[in-house]
């Protein structure tokens, strides 16, 4: 069967989907299984319609979807019994309960844990009793979470699923998702604008800016290729340009440089022409995540 | 959660540097003995919270200067190098050394000096000792 002769949980090729005022423009990415990937973006990215796509919901212009193995949209009634999908606008019963919904769902897929949802309910501190309409935004997010998780899908789709949480909500949501990966099976992919979940979870990471995909690699090789070199220069020494340097602010004798290859040769390089490295430093990915949308968006208006 | 190691979120180093100092700090204390099988890559992911690329990367590392052995199928275990927990505080005290020198020879300072510096901060040290007793 061809959902197991890959080894792919996700792949988009050349995906794009035009809109009036909006471009969703031949995005590439590709998600191992048993690997998380984290999509960042602005707010109006893409990010959703990226989902949106590999879920069948809507459908690309031109390009390659495959989820699971199975080329969408054509093939998402199949697909879909492996995929858990959750976003803030998914619609939940407002005059049901929450154990109504439990058992809905348990109705229709027969790999639905009970053991696991039972537990999830008390880790996140829900009552099945409880009716939808009087649930907090944390809750419902945690309930239509629970929803998914309890039925062990192999691919789990969240768009945005820490947004609006108290940090503690937040903190059971990631420690759930990264345990989800224990199974070297089952894969995610979610959206979040919260660069600090992403940078702790994702083994993955695609960015996403104005219908554009700007990088979409490994987080680790991502991050590693990314410093910020802080130089003293002498006054009258100029700082030449070097290959991947992206940014660089002087003020007087001091200098930031900020590289996405970076090199060790480039603080040498720095060096030869009088200035001193003072420090070399790792940046986080929100760091990252502003460096590279500033420079990307320069690139695009020149 | 076994030996839970604690990440920090204010330590401004990459997430799987701080683990691999927490690994050679229990080592060091000798909490972690040579030969000892430790986690696997995707349980401490699951027990940090964190990433499997990132403990995977921290791992490689590890392997790379010694510390630990990974074995296709057999999981990761502490080297058995002899005297490791010694040779990892050795190491540890090397690094703050060349971090002294360093500033020192930034600050234009000759070695004697900072001999006499480090004598010092060792007189120091003994004496707020003394005092707490």
């Amino acid at each position: 069967m061809t959902a197991l002769a890959t080894d792919l949980a996700i792949e988009l090729r050349g995906v794009t989907k035009k809109y009036r005022y909006f471009t969703l423009d031949n995005i590439d990415l590709k998600l191992p299984r048993g690997q998380i990937m984290g999509l960042i973006g602005a707010n109006g990215a893409g990010k959703s319609t990226t989902i949106r796509i590999l879920m069948g919901l809507v459908h690309q212009d031109s390009g390659a979807a495959r989820v699971l193995g199975h080329n969408m949209p054509a093939e998402q009634v199949a697909a879909k019994w492996d995929i858990g999908f959750a976003s803030e606008d998914m619609r939940l019963y407002d005059s049901m309960s929450l154990g109504w919904h439990m058992n809905f769902i348990r109705s229709i897929y027969p790999k639905w844990d009970a053991a696991y949802a039972q537990l999830l309910l008390k880790r996140f501190g829900l009552r099945a009793e409880q009716k939808i309409k009087g649930l907090s935004h944390g809750q419902r997010v945690k309930s239509a979470l629970l929803l998914v998780l309890a039925r062990k899908p192999k691919l789990l789709v969240l768009d945005e699923p820490t947004t609006g949480l108290d940090p503690v909500a937040r903190h059971e949501i990631l420690r759930e998702l990264t345990s989800v990966m224990a199974d070297e099976d089952r894969s995610i992919l979610f959206s979040s604008h919260n660069t600090q979940d992403v940078e702790q979870i994702s083994d993955q990471i695609t960015f996403i800016d104005r219908g554009r995909m700007i990088d979409s690699m490994d987080k680790e090789l991502y991050l590693d290729r990314w410093r910020r070199l802080r130089l003293e220069v002498p006054l009258g020494i100029e700082l030449p340009a070097l290959p991947g340097i992206i940014d660089v602010r002087r003020e007087g004798r001091l200098a930031v440089a900020t590289s996405n290859a970076f090199v060790p040769d480039l603080a040498s390089a720095y060096e030869s022409t009088g200035a001193r490295v003072q420090r070399i430093e790792n940046m986080t990915l929100e760091e990252i995540f502003v460096a590279n949308v500033e420079h990307s968006r320069e690139e695009v208006e020149v | 959660m076994p030996g839970a190691l604690i990440l920090s979120q204010t330590d401004k180093r990459p997430i799987y540097v701080q683990i691999m100092d927490q690994i050679k700090q229990r080592i060091a204390a000798g909490d972690w003995v040579e030969g000892q099988p430790i986690p696997s890559i995707r349980q401490l992911a699951v027990d940090l919270q964190v990433s499997v690329i990132t403990v995977k990367r921290a791992y490689y590392d590890l392997e790379r200067e010694g510390v630990i052995v990974t074995q296709h199928g057999k999981g990761s275990r502490v080297s058995s190098t002899p005297g490791l927990g010694a040779q990892l505080r050795e190491q540890e005290l090397q690094q703050h050394l060349e971090q002294a020198a360093r500033i020192a020879a930034q600050l234009g300072m000759a070695p004697e000096q900072l001999e006499d510096k480090l004598r010092e901060a060792g007189d120091r040290i003994a004496e707020n000792e003394r005092e707490l007793i």
